[in-house]
């Protein structure tokens, strides 16, 4: 890699800027990275280790403290499967089963072709809709072995692109503002005019350019900010509201 | 108890095990209960690192308001009226599952392991721990071991994860090259991929780990821990002093351990120092004399070689006059060895031509003249202003004490340096400056010339306080000692100012208090104010003051040296002007060698006296704040080489003089009564234990200067297995019978210089501040002014002849400003070629925006650039320039 | 019989596009925030304290008393905790993603009555719909005026700074939150200092408070503290999330009236769990999350109330997450899986939890697996005792630990339940060989 781009460096010293000690910018900026190559180069790591003025082996050692951040490659579709208590109640190992033979591939593994990387993860939350997965940290409930295979498919296909993102993406809403409360001064931090331009009330779901593999237009960047509201489905197997949301 | 004045608490008292115990305010239970003999079992603590409270072997029970509870000894402070169990069921219940499950995944090598037999997890599972395992599953696996650097091996399995080594790396040396990697049991210590743990200290980390799981590669398989012996010494690889146990066996040394002494190195040392031993055992080691004969130099008997040194020496005298004789070097010697070297030149042979140092340091007058500071005073001063060397090169220890006082916000550092350093990054303030005008940088900075809008000094002004402490020394030796000498007069004005020397090499301190330096006489005072008093104890000393290293070169390349002493010194490689040091080996008509080694000088010796060196005699050295701590002997030396001073007396004998003593005993005798700033330091006190840490001299002089230790050199005695104290001194020095209370030993008003009872001793020499402005040739605008320090690793023989320190010496960089490359089209990282009126080389160029514009800098001694034969003794500063290929 | 109250953190659940602004402000949003920045802190700080509002991210500490003891030292901060990852508790996830201007406007309400420099809201990372709800509706809050600079127009100035998590259940622990909001390893800090209000992020006081704690902040300036303190009993007060989980016939996540119900409530209530699926028995169920010990059926009627469940109970509601498991579930799987979860999520710096955790999960696999020994049940409970001193059955609250932070004690309860409930189905599954339950 040649280092973060221009724009994710950029956002990388806007994220900086946010916090009273730079260090703190770790998680987010490892974040970036990890978006743009799929998992943390050791270029990587150590630019963020030059950005925070730090020794690359302080990042790396904070870096593989975590389970989201891969110091490795990783498929472009995570599939993480809970097997937590509430899950394992309701089939979660009975999912991850199938997971692998439809895969192919053992947990912690990622098929031949670097399409998915297959994980057993802890509870994620949608314990209301278990069994449950994460694809790239977007959720799926209520999974059955045809549902999962259905969301392989369409994940495969391409047919998910907008809700799933493709790798590491975390989060495609940026932050519209720098820190303000100190006044006008403050207001100077502001991101590129791209992001700020578009009225937070009109568009708030922005989704910034450059995540997806097209650069969005005008009118498909409004739709996939309507898209990244709304709860991912896949045909009718997905939770039908948000996760965790049955009430 | 209470401080009257403040009226804040000194001390409170805990009930540990039922006993009433004084504590100080805020120290750990654990610390406190130790120091009244209760051992409360520990692994991650270190009484010199941040508390972490994490193997929860120390769980003591704490009553508090809801009955006992567990609570880490390390972590928890004292509080008046605390009671403390460490001895119930509850906790030895804990403190048994703690072993347990640190004994669950360790492996059980300890037959193959470096560690066995003064393992501390060994240790504590015999004391404590349970007979049987109830441990079935599998343990464990990682590959072991892995190499973190070129010096240390860890073995992953081995690891119980106290965090001591990762917090050594980040807090102690500020080099956060290694650090837990992976979560949970998974965790492992680890650097980063490909980025090994190239620390200065990374030696510590081994010694400090309480497993066997960080090696020292030099160390890993050479040695079973109870074969081995044991004497404290004091390390000699700088004029830091770190205490150190020197351990051996079958008479080789097989490890150092740093000794915690407070008042110096708290227990660490550099990884030169550490491995320098292998120097010691070196196979090329000089073990025989040698006598010239033709071209090449032959094996001879003591008394040959003594009697053809005596007879050039004395030739030389008798023709040409005591003034043709002159000795260079000392710095190796204990301070006995150079005591006897100095009566013998000074006393005997009669010329004042005498100098320790090899023209890379300061004048003697001004390095024991100005007030001084110990190292503590200067690491508590509110601002430390840096006139010296890179500290991490050149005193590495001193380096990780200033880092630490920065880093902790007390102490303030001022830099004045024309490039960056070790110590730039925890700098307050820096005050560049340009080879040479280092006078100006001190004058705008003590006020002296308006700051001319210059926000760095004003900000350094401002940071002064009113008790600064100016470490000093020559921050490059392309610049004349005489500039530094101006800017140290004009530091010498500021109100209450104290100075810390910056001289590096080994007891170089020891040897100019003993009288091995142009112009003075033994116990720092002047050739002029104490010549009476040696005249009348010594016989005869010089008339008039002799010539330093430059002199003694100059004079021999004019051929007027003719009986040439090299008292462990090699000029063609430390004397930063190589071309006269060559012409002046050549042309000295007789050159007598006292050495170790071998070295390129000594190869132009007529006569070869082999040395014994450091833990083969006895001794005591002396630090750059003025302590003097005892030196052990632990082995013999190599074939037939003699202490130093054992070879003055003889050649002595052979020039028909008599020193008047026999042993070294009677020579610390003599410079007590003798040398006035040694008055009082007699080797019971050096011997007692309160003093074990030493004494600074003169007595007299410091608020506290015999203030005993109070911390023990095994304050973690997990890192210095089996070192119980130190009355295990060497076999030469008496011991006095040590019992804990009965040993305070008094130091008697009537033995200090200048009290009435001072039988009249000559007063310490006191530095007039006299100096001769340099003159600097006009600035050449193509030109780079050169700025030449030394590297840690560098072409000395204490590196080269340890096989694991010398691949470390790191080929040369030529750092320059940004701007500069770009002014002159060189690009960063590339080869270009280094022209000055006197050689030309290609070396590698770095860009570095700390380097001062309009200079460049080049280490000095190192592998792959001749950097002494650019420069000239007799040029204030040096100009190069820089081209592409 | 459950009792009927309006919600009150989940009362613009089910709104449509309930996390948008206008959403939010179309249902009273940011009123409480005006409310608020027309009082004193001291005033909201005394509403809050009426309303006795106990945490709701664990501990069960009043959020009043809390912010009261913050050490009085310039700058200090304000943490959000919204780092969710307790095994089946799925609440503030859902607070997070439905209504984030709610939590966004309790936040700025909890500065302004603590006089924080900045606050941070610390969401789980892979929480990824709630980060980009939690960023959008921050963008909007300051668009609007209620975030920044003199915030509506008042003296009241503040920054607001979504902070994604990456991945480590312990950063849940408010001080492995604060390491890891400082770009470090989230290894809990050790005590003392006891409270981050006396040493917090960066050093400076800090408070910390759960997402659920501060959603319940607006209405409470709103309505008044005593208005929140009517509702439930004496320590009790107000209404609770729940989330109610395992074989229930409606999974989900409830509010309701604390110590009016009980836990039969949540589990059997049709507008709840609804009751065990296929008409099955209840076998046991977990009262608290994972750390908490298991109660059987006939503790069903213990009423939603913390000192009730500590005290009669021995255990905790602890993130109020409620598990069902019914008659067919395997009690030692069930337990191992809890066991591997710590295992997993020790952060590994004190022996105990990293090698007793290890250690546990490896025995009570092999039992599960048909491997297990006749003394294996005395040597798990031992080692449970050296990880949590005096743990027994039944259970008693609280726990003693040798460890840094309560994770370590949080592995025996799950294996102590297992064994003093069912010790019987252990031991078949050590004589057979296997597990009876396939
Ligand atoms: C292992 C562990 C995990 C925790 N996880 C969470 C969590 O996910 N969310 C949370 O709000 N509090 C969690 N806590 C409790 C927090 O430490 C803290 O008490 C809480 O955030 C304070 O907020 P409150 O007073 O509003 O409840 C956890 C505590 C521990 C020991
Ligand atoms: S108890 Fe466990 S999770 Fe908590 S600090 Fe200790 S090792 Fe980490
Ligand atoms: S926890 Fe106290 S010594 Fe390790």
């Amino acid at each position: 890699m040649a280092g973060l781009s221009k724009e994710n460096l950029e956002r990388a010293r806007q994220t900086i800027a946010l916090y009273p000690q730079a260090r703190s910018a770790m998680l987010p900026l490892l974040h970036i990275v990890q978006e743009q190559e799929g998992y943390l180069t050791e270029e990587g790591m150590a630019q963020v280790a030059d950005l925070l003025d730090l020794s690359p082996a302080e990042v790396y050692g904070t870096a593989t403290f975590y389970d989201m951040l891969f110091t490795h490659p990783v498929g472009t579709y995570l599939l993480s499967v809970c097997t937590n208590i509430a899950c394992l109640l309701n089939g979660g190992y009975e999912l991850l089963e199938h997971a692998e033979k439809r895969l192919g591939v053992k947990a912690g593994g990622t098929t031949a072709d670097g399409r998915f990387t297959l994980e057993e993860v802890e509870c994620i939350g949608l314990c209301g809709n278990a069994p449950c997965l994460t694809a790239n940290w977007r959720f799926f409930g209520d999974l059955t072995a045809d549902s999962f295979d259905t969301l392989v498919d369409d994940l495969g296909a391409g047919r998910l692109s907008e809700t799933v993102p493709r790798h590491g993406t975390l989060c495609r809403v940026r932050r519209s503002v720098g820190l303000t409360a100190a006044g006008p001064k403050g207001e100077q931090a502001k991101p590129p005019p791209e992001e700020a331009a578009a009225p937070a009330s009109e568009a708030p779901q922005s989704v910034a350019p450059g995540t997806h593999d097209q650069p969005p237009s005008r009118e498909g960047a409004e739709k996939a900010a309507k898209q990244a509201s709304e709860v991912p489905k896949t045909g009718d197997t997905a939770s039908d509201q948000g996760s965790g949301r049955r009430k | 108890m209470a401080d009257a004045a403040s009226g804040e608490k000194t001390s409170v008292t805990i009930t540990v095990d039922g006993r009433e115990i004084e504590a100080k305010p805020g120290e750990m239970i654990i610390a406190a209960a130790e120091r009244h003999g209760v051992y409360i079992p520990r692994f991650c603590y270190h009484p010199r690192m941040r508390p972490v409270g994490m193997c929860r072997m120390c769980l003591v029970e704490v009553v508090g308001p809801r009955g006992p509870m567990l609570s880490p000894a390390c972590f928890v402070p004292v509080a008046d009226g605390q009671v403390v169990n460490t001895e119930t069921p509850g906790v030895k219940k804990a403190q048994d599952g703690v072993l347990e499950f640190l004994l669950a995944n360790h492996p059980l090598d300890c037959p193959v392991c470096d560690k066995g037999g003064e393992c501390p997890l060994q240790d504590q599972t015999f004391a404590f721990g349970p007979g049987e395992t109830r441990f079935v599953e599998e343990k464990r696996h990682w590959e072991k071991p892995i190499s973190l650097s070129a010096l240390v091996q860890l073995d992953r399995e081995r690891c119980i994860q106290c965090d001591r080594c990762t917090r050594f790396a980040d807090e102690v040396a500020g080099d956060a090259l290694i650090e837990f990697v992976g979560r949970g049991a998974e965790i492992e210590i680890n650097t980063f991929p490909d980025e090994p743990f190239s620390s200065y200290f990374s030696g510590n980390t081994v010694q400090i780990c309480p497993v066997g799981a960080l090696l020292a590669a030099p160390y890993r398989f050479r040695a079973r821990p109870w074969d081995l012996e044991q004497v404290e010494s004091t390390c000699q690889a700088c004029a830091f002093g770190c205490r150190i146990a020197v351990q051996s066996s079958n008479d080789k040394l097989t490890r150092y351990l740093g000794l915690d002494s407070d008042p110096v190195n708290h227990g660490w040392l550099c990884d030169k120092g550490r491995f320098s031993y292998e120097a010691v055992n070196s196979a090329l080691r000089l073990g025989h004399p040698l006598v010239r004969s033709g071209s090449s130099l032959a094996a001879a008997s003591w008394s040959e070689a003594l009697d053809a040194a005596a007879q050039g020496l004395s030739d030389a005298r008798t023709t040409f006059g005591a003034e043709s004789v002159a000795v260079i070097g000392g710095a190796r010697l204990a301070n006995e060895d150079a005591y006897a070297w100095a009566k013998l030149a000074k006393g005997v042979l009669g010329t004042d031509s005498v100098d320790c140092q090899l023209g890379d340091g300061l004048p003697p007058e001004v390095v024991v003249g100005l007030p001084r500071a110990t190292i503590d005073e200067a690491c508590s001063a509110s601002s430390v202003v840096l006139l010296a060397p890179d500290i991490k090169e050149a005193l590495p220890v001193l380096y990780l004490r200033l880092r630490a006082a920065a880093v902790d916000g007390k102490t303030k550092i001022i830099e004045l340096s024309p490039c960056s350093t070790g110590l730039t990054r925890y700098a307050a303030a820096v005050v560049g400056y340009a080879p040479g005008e280092a006078a100006a940088a001190a004058r705008a900075l003590a006020g002296a010339e308006p700051a001319g809008g210059n926000d760095a000094v004003e900000a350094a002004r401002a940071m002064l306080g009113d008790r600064p402490v100016v470490v000093l020394g020559r921050p490059s030796v392309a610049e004349s000692a005489q500039s530094i000498v101006e800017a140290a007069g004009v530091l010498a004005q500021l109100p209450g100012v104290r100075f810390l020397s910056a001289l590096r090499r080994g007891n170089v301190h020891g040897a100019i208090d003993a009288g091995l330096a142009p112009g003075l006489l033994p116990g720092r005072v002047s050739l002029n104010s104490a010549g009476d008093w040696f005249s009348r104890h010594w016989g005869s000393v010089p008339a008039t003051a002799g010539l330093d290293t430059a002199g003694i070169l100059a004079a021999a390349a004019a051929g007027n040296v003719h009986g040439l002493v090299l008292l462990g010194a090699d000029p063609l490689s430390d004397f930063p002007d190589q071309q006269l040091a060559r012409r002046a080996l050549e042309r000295a008509s007789f050159v007598v060698a006292v050495d170790t080694f071998l070295n390129d000088s000594v190869q132009h010796a007529d006569v070869v006296l082999p040395a014994a060196t450091f833990a083969e005699r006895p001794g005591t050295t002396t630090n750059i704040e003025g302590r003097i701590t005892r030196l052990g002997q632990k082995i013999t030396a190599p074939e037939v080489a003699w202490p130093d001073w054992m070879i003055a007396v003889e050649l002595a004998a052979r020039l028909e003089a008599d020193l008047g003593f026999f042993s070294m005993e009677e020579i610390s005798e003599e410079m007590e009564r003798l040398a006035p700033a040694f008055a009082g330091v007699t080797s019971e006190l050096l011997a007692s234990r309160p003093y074990r840490d030493g004494v600074v001299i003169p007595l007299r002089e410091f608020p506290s200067p015999t203030r005993p230790t109070t911390v023990d050199s095994t304050a973690d005695p997990m890192s210095t297995p089996g070192v119980l104290h130190a009355d295990d001194q060497g076999p030469t020095e008496p011991v006095p019978a040590a019992d804990d209370e009965g040993d305070e030993v008094e130091v008697s008003p009537s033995e200090v210089p200048g009290s009435d009872g001072g039988a009249n001793r000559p007063p310490l020499l006191e530095w007039d501040g006299r100096v001769e402005p340099v003159t600097l040739p006009k600035p050449d605008a193509y030109a780079l002014r050169l700025v030449v320090g030394r590297k840690l690793y560098d072409r000395g023989v204490l590196v080269q002849m340890s096989p694991a320190l010398a691949p470390l010496a790191a080929p040369p960089v030529l750092r320059a400003h940004p701007s500069d490359l770009d002014r002159l089209g060189v690009k960063s990282g590339g080869q270009v070629r280094l022209r000055s009126a006197r050689l030309s080389a290609t070396i590698e160029v770095q860009a570095d925006p700390h380097q001062r514009r309009g200079t460049a800098s080049v280490p000095y001694n190192v592998p792959g650039l001749d950097t002494g034969a650019l420069l000239r003794a007799d040029e204030p500063v040096t100009e190069i320039a820089i081209e592409t290929l | 019989m459950a009792t009927s109250v309006d919600p009150i953190v989940t009362r613009n659940i089910g709104n449509p596009e309930s996390w948008t602004l206008r959403s939010y402000l179309d249902h009273g949003g940011y009123e409480g925030l005006r409310r608020a920045l027309k009082m004193s802190p001291e005033e909201v700080q005394s509403e809050v304290d009426k309303a006795n509002l106990l945490g709701r991210g664990g501990a069960g500490f009043p959020a009043g008393r809390k912010w009261s003891m913050l050490r009085k030292a310039s700058p200090s901060y304000l943490v959000v905790n919204g780092d969710e990852s307790e095994p089946a508790t799925f609440k503030d996830h859902m607070l997070m993603e439905e209504d984030p201007h709610q939590i966004i406007e309790g936040t700025l309400i909890t500065a302004y009555a603590i006089g924080a420099a900045q606050a941070f809201i610390y969401v789980r990372g892979e929480f990824a719909l709630g980060i980009e709800r939690m960023t959008s509706a921050l963008n909007e809050a300051y668009a609007h005026g209620a975030v920044g600079h003199r915030i509506f127009d008042s003296d009241f100035s503040i920054d607001v700074v979504i902070h994604p998590g990456a991945g480590a259940y312990i950063c849940g622990d408010e001080t492995a939150l604060l390491e890891s909001l400082e770009g470090k390893r989230g290894f809990p800090r050790i005590k003392p200092p006891y409270f981050p209000a006396v040493m917090g992020l960066y050093g400076a006081p800090t408070i910390v408070n759960n997402v659920e704690t501060m959603s319940n902040v607006p209405w409470i300036i709103l309505n008044g503290g005593e208005a929140f303190a009517a509702m439930g009993e004496a320590q009790a007060t107000g209404t609770r999330l729940f989330a109610v989980s395992g074989h229930v016939v409606k999974p989900g996540n409830y509010e309701v009236e604390l110590a009016k119900n009980t836990f039969r409530d949540l589990i059997y209530d049709p507008r709840y769990g609804a009751g065990i699926r296929g008409g099955n028995q209840l076998k046991a169920f977990i009262p608290g999350g994972a750390s908490s010990f298991w109660f059987g059926p006939e503790r069903l009627d213990m009423p939603l109330d913390e000192t009730k469940v500590k005290g009669e109970g021995g255990s905790m509601m602890g993130s109020g997450s409620v598990i069902a498991m019914d008659e067919n579930m395997c009690m030692v799987r069930a337990s191992w899986r809890l066991v591997r979860f710590f295992q997993r999520e020790s952060c590994g710096q004190c022996t105990p939890c990293r090698e007793g955790s290890s250690w546990l999960e490896k025995i009570m696999r092999r039992i599960e697996n048909g491997a297990g020994r006749t003394d294996d049940l005395d040597l798990l409970l031992d080692v449970c005792d050296n990880i949590s001193p005096g743990v027994q059955w039944p259970s008693k609250w609280p726990p003693n630990m040798t460890t840094i932070c309560p994770l370590g004690p949080s592995i025996p309860p799950p294996i102590v339940s297992a064994i003093g409930m069912f010790r019987d189905e252990f031991l078949v599954h050590i004589k057979e060989g296997a597990c009876p339950y396939g």
